[in-house]
Parts: structure tokens; sequence; C-alpha cells
């Protein structure tokens, strides 16, 4: 909302100066988002051309002797094609800032003749494109003073940004009033005229189509004006709505638009030798169009409200006019229209066509009901005073005079919402420079507030609390500390633990990134989703359609456009939701992550001392198990196994259980289909772990650890190797050694595992060292010899394995001391 | 000379000849061994005069002391030479570098950084973490929070919605967190004190919006929480957050549809340059709203506004991050350039440079 301060003062006697209005409305929530002091053109002048002679050394020059109200006349160069002795222009003394030209103006020597100064065009004040012609001014201009207050261009712009439920401050008077309540100049009595008595009855007639339901118009008022004449309306009227970015077109049409911003009063005006017939408003009929006066066509349906002639639409009640029957210079006979809509309609038809208007604007956050009939007044005494006429009576029909809403108020409100003491007096002048209503009521401390006509927003405490403290001063309250109950300071699991994994995540040499939750519906797809429920009506694009089943399709996305500027080598993750359907519980916290490349947690790329490989589903599982590790999960208590979902390779993959029916995650290589469907080039490899899969009592830190046992006796270690089935897992011989003996066998290190042609077809060696710690007495050989039965018992029965002979491996002499 | 005097001199001359640890060896054994030059003497001294054997005696003994100590002298600078050559042998290039550590490769997205700042804080004043569904219903994300229905209010949300679902219900991406508040509101009874962090979204698109950002906000009910307290609350984050004394801070009424009274607060900065400096200056850079709970709203969660009452405040986490780190446009936050992850990015053990 624009206003200009001369017009502000229309509403408001203060002496207040510029930047106390200003500091001032934003301190009440009139926020004010720009000041425009217009000091840029204080120091043009107006001056007359003495004399013009022709450059000696340049046909399009001429040297000119200005007068600029100083003593001696200034000398200036000029290619002005208008330049001429007794022209009365606009003149930049030199070390002026030319806003068109964004530079300060210096004394110039043009072909050895100097120049003092400018006279200006229009182009160079930036108030049109003319730049060929200098400004020529009446002759009655007064040479020597002020261009801009001459031109009316020094009155300082004010631009407040709006809250929606200031309806009220949609128009200057209503800025007034807040500043006035807030201690600013006192606001002048509004000039509203007398409501004119006429005997000529309105020749149009207007009715009301039932609507049905409840009617969107809440109130219309009309009267027609004769034998107008519509030219260009008054200079300063034309100054301030340019002032306020609203292009000026007649006086018929700029009254309307002056009134909407000095009063928030919405007017329309027809020509009524174009209207066929009486109006009416009704709904629309589907299919039906306006051509608007801002020459876009609309077709509109039983939902819109609109004013109609015999003809069909005129209006979109409340919204917009049509061009067909706007007034333009030829306009004589005039019909004026105030009418009061119901915002929620305006709202919804405003919206549905897209249409900014400042009617729009006004009737959806709710404009003044009971000025309805004063702005027709209003009006039509503008249009006498400015385009003459003979108006009608006024006529009104679907009206009910407004009601003041009333609510219950206690002044100890204030106090209790705010901390903050005001003594009642202030409270209740406060209130009435608002123009509310303090009515006293039986009880002792309860008043009966009446809330003005004006003010939608207001209709209870809470909302007259916010009135009086933010007039009173929002920054009049003290600041006060309140109590920190340190019995309730619990940080919860979830936030700590994704907050761990993300820093061993990052401490392993990948870079978190944040990716859309919203993939393109093919990605979805390719990753277990594009169900229809998680499919946006109105996405921002095609690949922002469906909400994401998976982190990896957007990390791929990620490391594709990486790769496409040569960053080959990456490790992303990302710790945030996946989306399994669109109830709350279906919406799960994941860490996931890819590496590409050989992005190894080690290092990446060539190296003088080893080159890094490339990454593979062990980098993966690496990953994978450290956040398991980050949520005090270790990776003796998993099961990995295979039949990983359909985007990863099935034999290089595999899922983490925490029990047979738990799956913590997945980690490996990805699918050769996915590969050649999203056009993968290079070693990549992903993981996925469901954070809300982890059971809560995982999750729970044990501060009391349990005791710890040390043996006096030393450690040993064995070997044994095996020959397996190449399908055997690993995980199986390690387990079933685990199982020969838990007291004893401590651990069990795979530190060889190969397959080759003379163990057999499909078969493969894996090479195990066992740690035995004996806790009550030293082993002896036969303690051994029993243990390494067990173990190869158990290995062979579990994988229908054989112990290696040919190993050479005597675990007698193998016993090492630790 | 006597004949002692000759051994020294062929003792000493041998020991300066020796070229090795081993040729000093063998002159030991042949000087100082059972049968060494210096040894047979010392046999002939039981044969002596008791007058000549001590004379004797000594002169013989100061001269193996004389000459141990020579050798010991001399397998000294062998060892050191050898110990020296050692080292020569085992010198290498310790220019060569390094892998860098992966701890120092890696990255924390500034947004995550400034979440885990912000909710500390408030951690800190015994604020409870709250989480909610990106995918809400209509109703906690406008009714309950006293949007109207066809409201203006909710025009400033350019909502995304769903398809509508076969039982009617149409769903939407919550276009802010403050849904939370009303869920929280349902589960738990007063007092509340929760810090709520999660992403919101909205259909636009520019330097300082994206389809997607992320929201912090907080709320506090219970009979006594005063827009005062709220005051200091917000003062005390201010502080500590961009380092700004309450001076430099701003509060401003303003309009939000489930607060009443409603604020928005703002701190004094510098934009005269591309990277925006707190606490100086001539502008102010508004940054976060806040108020206290619309009685409406405590109504819809059965809490009697009489009886209850509190505040709630919210903020751009990304706003705030590109305030406080200097990122120029919102859209790289979720581009996942790595170039950019690597210059605006945390490093996980010294987050704060």
């Amino acid at each position: 909302m624009k206003f200009t301060l001369s017009w502000l003062k229309d509403h408001l006697k203060s002496d207040e100066s510029l930047e106390q209005i200003v500091d001032k409305l934003t301190a009440i929530g009139l926020e004010v988002e720009n000041v425009d002091n217009r000091s840029a053109l204080q120091p043009f002048i107006i001056a007359r051309i003495l004399t013009s002679v022709k450059h000696p050394d340049a046909d399009q020059l001429q040297v000119l002797r200005v007068e600029t109200g100083e003593k001696t006349p200034v000398q200036v160069i000029c290619s002005a094609v208008n330049a001429r002795a007794g022209l009365i222009g606009v003149f930049a003394p030199f070390n002026t800032y030319i806003p068109g030209y964004k530079k300060i103006l210096s004394i110039a020597t043009i072909r050895g003749i100097k120049s003092f100064g400018m006279m200006c065009s229009e182009h160079e004040l930036l108030l049109s494109n003319e730049h060929h012609k200098i400004i020529d001014l009446p002759a009655d201009a007064p040479v020597g003073t002020s261009f801009a207050i001459y031109a009316g261009l020094d009155d300082p712009i004010i631009d407040i940004s709006l809250t929606p439920n200031r309806a009220d401050c949609a128009g200057v008077h209503g800025i007034a009033r807040d500043l006035f309540a807030a201690g600013i100049g006192t606001l002048k009595k509004s000039r509203v005229p007398a409501i004119l008595r006429n005997s000529e009855k309105n020749s149009v007639k207007v009715r009301l189509v039932s609507h049905g339901k409840q009617s969107p118009c809440l109130g219309f008022s009309w009267r027609m004006v004769k034998d107008t004449r519509n030219g260009a309306s008054p200079q300063w009227m034309q100054q301030r709505l340019i002032a306020i970015e609203q292009c000026p077109v007649n006086a018929l049409v700029d009254i309307t638009n002056y009134l909407t911003f000095d009063r928030c009063r919405p007017l329309h005006i027809f020509d009524a030798d174009k209207i066929e017939g009486d109006l009416a408003i009704r709904q629309a009929y589907d299919g039906e169009k306006l051509l608007a006066l801002n020459g876009k066509e609309y077709t509109l349906s039983s939902k819109n409200c609109v004013i109609a002639d015999r003809n069909g639409i005129v209006a979109i009640a409340g919204i917009i006019g049509g061009k067909n029957t706007s007034c333009d210079a030829t306009t004589r006979n005039i019909i004026v229209e105030s009418a009061l809509w119901n915002p929620l309609s305006i709202a919804q038809t405003g919206r549905e066509f897209n249409i900014v208007s400042n009617a729009r604007y006004r009737f959806e956050r709710g404009v003044d009901p009971g000025f309805m009939i004063h702005g027709l007044e209003c009006a039509t005494r503008m249009i006498c005073d400015i385009c003459g006429g003979k108006p009608t009576n006024a006529e009104v029909i679907c009206f009910e005079e407004p009601v003041e809403r009333k609510v219950l108020f206690s002044f100890t409100e204030v106090k209790r919402l705010t901390g903050l003491e005001i003594p009642k007096d202030k409270t209740r002048s406060i209130l009435a420079c608002l123009g509310f209503k303090v009515e006293d009521t039986t009880e002792d401390k309860i008043v009966t507030v009446k809330v003005p006509t004006w003010r939608p927003d207001i209709s209870e405490k809470a909302d007259l609390v916010e009135e009086i403290v933010r007039i009173y001063g929002i920054n009049r309250i003290k600041p006060q500390p309140f109590t920190i109950d340190h019995t309730i300071l619990r940080k919860p699991p979830a936030f700590l633990q994704s907050r761990n994994a993300r820093m061993i995540l990052a401490g392993r040499g990948m870079m978190e990134a944040i990716t859309w939750s919203f993939i393109s519906e093919k990605m979805a797809r390719m990753f277990g989703g594009g169900h229809p429920d998680l499919k946006l009506k109105n996405p921002i694009s095609d690949d922002m359609s469906d909400m994401r089943p998976s982190l990896l399709p957007g990390l791929i996305v990620a490391a594709q456009r990486n790769i496409a500027h040569g960053l080959t080598d990456l490790a992303l993750f990302e710790i945030s939701d996946v989306y399994k359907g669109h109830a709350p519980e279906e919406q799960h916290l994941v860490a996931g992550g890819i590496r590409h490349g050989t992005a190894k947690m080690t290092g990446s790329g060539r190296f003088w001392a080893n080159n890094a490989g490339s990454v593979d589903v062990f980098d993966a599982k690496a990953d994978a198990l450290a956040v398991l590790a980050s949520f005090r999960i270790s990776t003796n208590g998993l099961q990995i196994e295979r039949g990983t979902p359909s985007w990863y390779h099935p034999g290089r993959s595999g899922i983490i259980k925490l029990s047979p029916e738990v799956i913590l995650g997945y980690f490996g290589e990805f699918h050769p289909t996915i590969r050649e469907d999203l056009d993968i080039q290079g070693p990549l490899c992903c993981f996925e772990i469901f954070i809300n899969a982890i059971p809560e009592a995982r999750k729970k830190v044990k501060k009391i650890r349990p005791p710890l046992l040390l043996s006096p006796l030393q450690k040993v270690t064995r070997d044994f190797a095996f020959v397996v089935d190449r399908t055997v897992p690993a995980a199986s011989i390690v387990q079933a050694t685990l199982n020969a003996d838990k007291k004893l066998i401590q651990s069990v290190q795979i530190f060889d595992h190969f397959e080759g042609a003379h163990l057999g077809a499909g078969k493969k060696s894996v090479a195990i060292e066992i740690t035995i710690q004996p806790f009550e007495h030293t082993l002896k050989d036969e303690d051994f010899e029993v243990l390494s039965r067990k173990v190869i018992n158990n290995v062979v029965k579990k994988t229908n394995g054989v112990l290696r002979k040919d190993l050479n491996i005597n675990n007698n002499n193998s016993t090492r001391c630790r | 000379m006597g004949s002692i005097e000759i051994l020294e001199q062929k003792i000493r001359s041998a020991i300066d000849t020796a070229e090795s640890i081993e040729d000093l060896e063998v002159l030991r054994v042949n000087t100082l061994g059972k049968k060494g030059t210096l040894s047979t003497p010392l046999k002939r001294l039981g044969s002596m005069p008791k007058e000549e054997r001590k004379a004797f005696g000594l002169v013989l003994n100061n001269l193996k002391k004389h000459i141990e100590s020579l050798l010991i002298e001399k397998h000294k600078r062998f060892k050191k030479t050898m110990i020296f050559q050692q080292i020569e042998r085992e010198s290498i290039d310790v220019t060569l570098p390094v892998r860098q550590d992966p701890t120092e490769r890696g990255r924390i997205h500034p947004i995550t950084q400034t979440i885990d700042e912000v909710i500390t804080i408030f951690s800190d004043m015994g604020f409870m973490i709250a989480t909610g569904p990106d995918v809400e219903t209509d109703y906690y994300n406008f009714t309950a929070l006293n949007f109207p229905i066809g409201h203006p209010a909710r025009d400033m949300h350019d909502t995304f919605f769903f398809n509508t679902h076969e039982n009617g219900e149409r769903k939407l991406l919550r276009t802010h967190t403050s849904p939370v508040q009303i869920r929280a509101m349902e589960k738990q009874k007063p007092p509340i004190r929760i810090v709520i962090s999660g992403k919101a979204y909205r259909m636009d698109s520019d330097v300082t919006h994206s389809p997607m950002f992320h929201q912090v906000e907080g709320l506090v009910v219970d009979s006594t929480a005063t827009i005062a307290n709220m005051m200091w609350m917000l003062e005390q984050f201010c502080k500590t957050f961009f380092e700004v004394s309450s001076r430099k801070i701003r509060f401003r009424p303003s309009f939000f549809p489930f607060t009443e009274p409603s604020m928005e607060v703002d701190i004094q900065c510098d934009c005269s340059s591309r990277k925006v400096k707190f606490g100086t200056g001539h502008n102010w850079m508004e940054i976060l709203g806040c108020g206290m709970i619309h009685p409406n709203v405590l109504r819809t969660c059965n809490l009697d506004p009489e009886i209850y009452q509190g505040f709630a405040w919210g903020m751009g986490v990304d706003r705030i991050a590109m305030l406080k780190y200097g990122m120029p446009d919102l859209r790289d936050f979720f581009n996942t350039d790595i170039r950019w992850l690597e210059h605006y990015g945390f490093s996980p053990l010294n987050p704060s440079t």
C-alpha cells in the first residue's frame, strides 16, 4: 500500500517529520517497506534560456546563456532540437546527480567551450523516455524555483507492507487514524458530504437475481449522473496516482481509483449509454464471457457473481469491470456504484482467474460496510466537482445497516498476556482513538467494547490486547526471564542419534546432501514408489511430481550432475524422510548414501603410495554398519542376507537384519538394469538404513556399564581353513566356529578367502584365525585338541565343507602369543 | 724406552689403524684376552720381587685401563658411524604427501548445521524436540491454525496438493511446520515447551524462495507465559545465534492467523555489501515471527484460553543460514554441487569454522 506524505496530511494534521512518521508506522505494525523522499529531484531548478547561439565548431550544438535565478547567467552547451531563446525549462547545475544517466554532472569543455550545467530532458529526470527535446514549461513557470515543487514531484512516497488482517489501512484515512491513535498529530474530520436528496429518479434499475444459497452481494448502492464531461483529472490527483504507480486514465476512472486508495472504498462507474436495459446481480451462466478492463477475456461459470445488463456481463462483481461499458472521453451519462461483497466469494473468483485488482485486494480483506453509502456520496461529490453533471437519487438494495460487534473486555487482560501495566485511562484513550467505544458494565472490572465497522479483524479479547499494545508500544514491554525446568531437559534420542549418524558419515569423508522430497514418477517407480496417493496435483515440474520412496534417486541425480562437471569421485549421504504412503506413520527417517568412482573412505584417485580402487559393495557395507554403530548396534548381532529390493544387484548386495523380522537396511551395488535405465557410468554403490526400524530400546544410552572381567591368562590363536561351496556364506563358517565354544572362543577373523581351479569347480577356500581366551586355567594340548575337533565338526556340519589338509597349518606350532 | 712403552706404542697404533668393530674385537682379544699381549707380562708379576712387583703391577694396570678406554672410545666412534650410515640408508622423502583424513573431506550441510545450532540453544532453555509429517491434512495445516476457509492468508501459502483420495480427502504438503504445534497440543497437556524442526513446501522458486525449505519453530503453553517471557527468550536466542546485543533487536507488530498479538523480530544489520553484517548499519532484517497463541487455536486443541496461554515463534532456517553464513542463492542449497558443499559445508569435527 503506497501513499504520499501530502496525501496522508489531507487526513492527519501533524507537524512530525517524515522520519518520525515512518518510524511510528513500523512501530505500530504498518511496516514501512520503502520511503522515496524524492530528494533526487531537489537540485533541479526552473530556468529561462536568455540567448541561444550556434556552437562555432559544432553544427548540432548550441551555446546557451541561461537565467537560473542567480545574479549572472550560466553558460550551457546544449544539443536539444527545441533549445531556443525564451524557453523556460529545467536546469541542473554541475555536481548534480542525473537520475537518467546515473552520473554526477561535471563542468565539461565541449569543443573548446565550457558548459556549467545542463538543460534537462524528461528522460534525464526519469519522467518519460523523451530525450531529444528539453523540458518546455509554460511561460508562467517561476524561474529560479524548485522544479520538483512546481511539478508536484517533491511529495515523499511511503510504501507499507500491509498484513492481511488490516483491511482498514488499505485506505489513507485508516492509516491516518492509526497514527493519530499512536500520538502522531490529529485526525482530520472526514469530509463526507451530506446525502444528496434529489427528486430525479434513476432510470436504470438494479435487481438481485436469487443465488439459491447465500448471496455474495451484501449491499448495492448506485445512482446516475447525467451530462458529465469526462476529460483529464486534475493535476494534483494525477500526481498522487502517478506517485503510487496508478496510471491516470480519465477523470471518472481516476476518481474511482483515488477513492479506493483514499478511503479504501472501491467503486465502479459504467457508461450508462453503453448499458442495455436494467442491471442484474446474478451468477454467471457457464461459459459466459467478459472482456475486462485489463484487456483480457474471462470465461465465467455459475460459481462467479457478476453484474450484467441485457446483453451480458458488464463486470465481475467486486473484482473488475468490463471494457465495453467503461468510461472514455466521450462518456456523458454514468452509473456510479458502491457495493459490498462477500469476501470469500471475491477471494475464490479472484484466485480462480488470478486477477489482482485494487478492488479485489480490499473486498477480500473486508471493506467498511458502514461506509458503502458514504462512499457513493463521496464519489458523486467529486464527479460533480470535476466533471459536472446532474446526479439522480441514490438507491440501495440488499443492504442492512451494520451492527457494531461487542467484545467483553477486562483491563487486566493486557497484563495477563503481555506482562505490561498500562493505566486504564491510557487504554481507554487508545481504544477511543481507534474508533472503539468503551462502555462500562454492571460488573466492576469488565467493560463492553464496541468494535467499529471498519475492523472486521477484531472479535475477541486477545485482538483488543494487540490493538492496545501495538499502539502503546511493543518495545515498552520489559523482557522477563522465565524459569527453565531442567527436569524436562531431555533431548529425544532420535534427534541426537541422527546427528551422530551424520557426524559419522561426514567423518567417513562423505558430503551431506539435501535433495528434493519430490522426484520424477519414473524414478519413484524404479525405487518402489509411484503410488497415486503420493503424487502431487500441482507439481512445480515433471521432475518433482512424486514423493520419494527412497533417498537414492535424488542422490544418484545429484551425483550425475557432479559427474557432468568432471567430478567423478564422490561420496554423498542424506539423512531425511522417505514416503511409503500419505499417513503420518508412513513417513520414515532414513540414512542413505552413495559412493561413485574411487571415492573410498581412505581417499580417492591416484596416489604415490597406493591408488584407490573402485568403490564396491564392501564400501557401502562399511558405511551402513558405521551408521548402525552410531546407534550402538554392533555388527555381531546382525544377520546379513541376500534378497535385496529390485534396484540392487542381487549378487552384490545384502539385507541387514536385526532379527528375522526386523530389516535395518540394505547395501550393495546397483542392478545392471537400473544402471542402464539411469545411464550410470562407472562404479557406484549405495546403502540405506531405516532409522525408524531400530527398536527404541536400542537407542537408549545405558549409563552404567557391566563390570570389566580381565583374564590373567594369555590369549592364543589358532588357524583353520575350509573348502566349501562358493555359495556358502562366510558368515555361516564364522557363526559355526563361534558356536563351537562360546566361552573360550573370543573372536573369529577371516584372513583368507579365494576360489581356484585346484579347489574344484564351484568351491572356495575360507581361512580363519580363532582367538581363544582361557579364564580358568592355561589350556593343555588335550584341551586344544578337543576345541579344534569341535570347531571342525561344527563347520563341516553347517557348511558341508572339508578341512583343508594341503595347507601347511600346524596349530601346535602356530600358537602365538599376543 | 722400556718394553712396556714399546708394547703400548704397538697397541695404540693397532687401535688407530683398526677399520671396523670386528678389527677392534680381534685387537681386544689379542691385547686384553687371556693370552693377550698385556696378560702375558701380568702373569710374570708373581715371580717378581715384592717391591718391583708393586711398581710394575701399577704400570701394567694403568696401561690396561688406558687401553680399555681407548678401545671403548674407538668402539663408540665406530658405532656412531654405523648408525649414521643406517640413518642415511633409511632416509626417505618426508615431503611426500599422506592421504587427507576422511574427517577433513567430509561435510555437514549448512542447513543441518544451522538447525543443530538453533535447536541446541533452545534445548538448553528446556525445550523438547518434536517433529511431524510433511504430508498433512488441510485441518492441521490451516483450519486448526485459525486460517479461515478462503481467507487471503491462505493465499500467502502457495500450497502443493495431492490428488483427492478415494475417500474424498485431499492431503497437502505442509506449508509450514506449525501443524506440529497442533499435534503436540493434542497429544500432551500443558506445560508444553517444544522446539520443532522440519521441511515445509510452497510453490515458489527464486533467489530467496525454494519449493522446499526448512523451518524451526517453538511452542510454549502453560498458564503464565507472557509476551515479556517470549521477548526475553527470543532475545537470548538472537544474542547467542547472531552474536548481537539486545539493543540491536527490534520487535514489531505483525500478523499471523495463529497468534494474537503477533510480532516479527528484526535484527539491525548492514546490507550495503554482499555479506550482511549484523549488529551494525541502517537496515533491519526480519528474522522470525512470533506471538501469543490465538485463543481459537487453544480452543481447537481443547485448551481453555481463560486458563491456558502461551506463545509460539518460527523462522526459516535456510534464510537465517544464508544471512549468517553468506550464501547468495537459496536454490544452491538443494543442488548438491560438491564444490558448493566443500565451500559452504561444515567439517564434522570442527563445525564452528
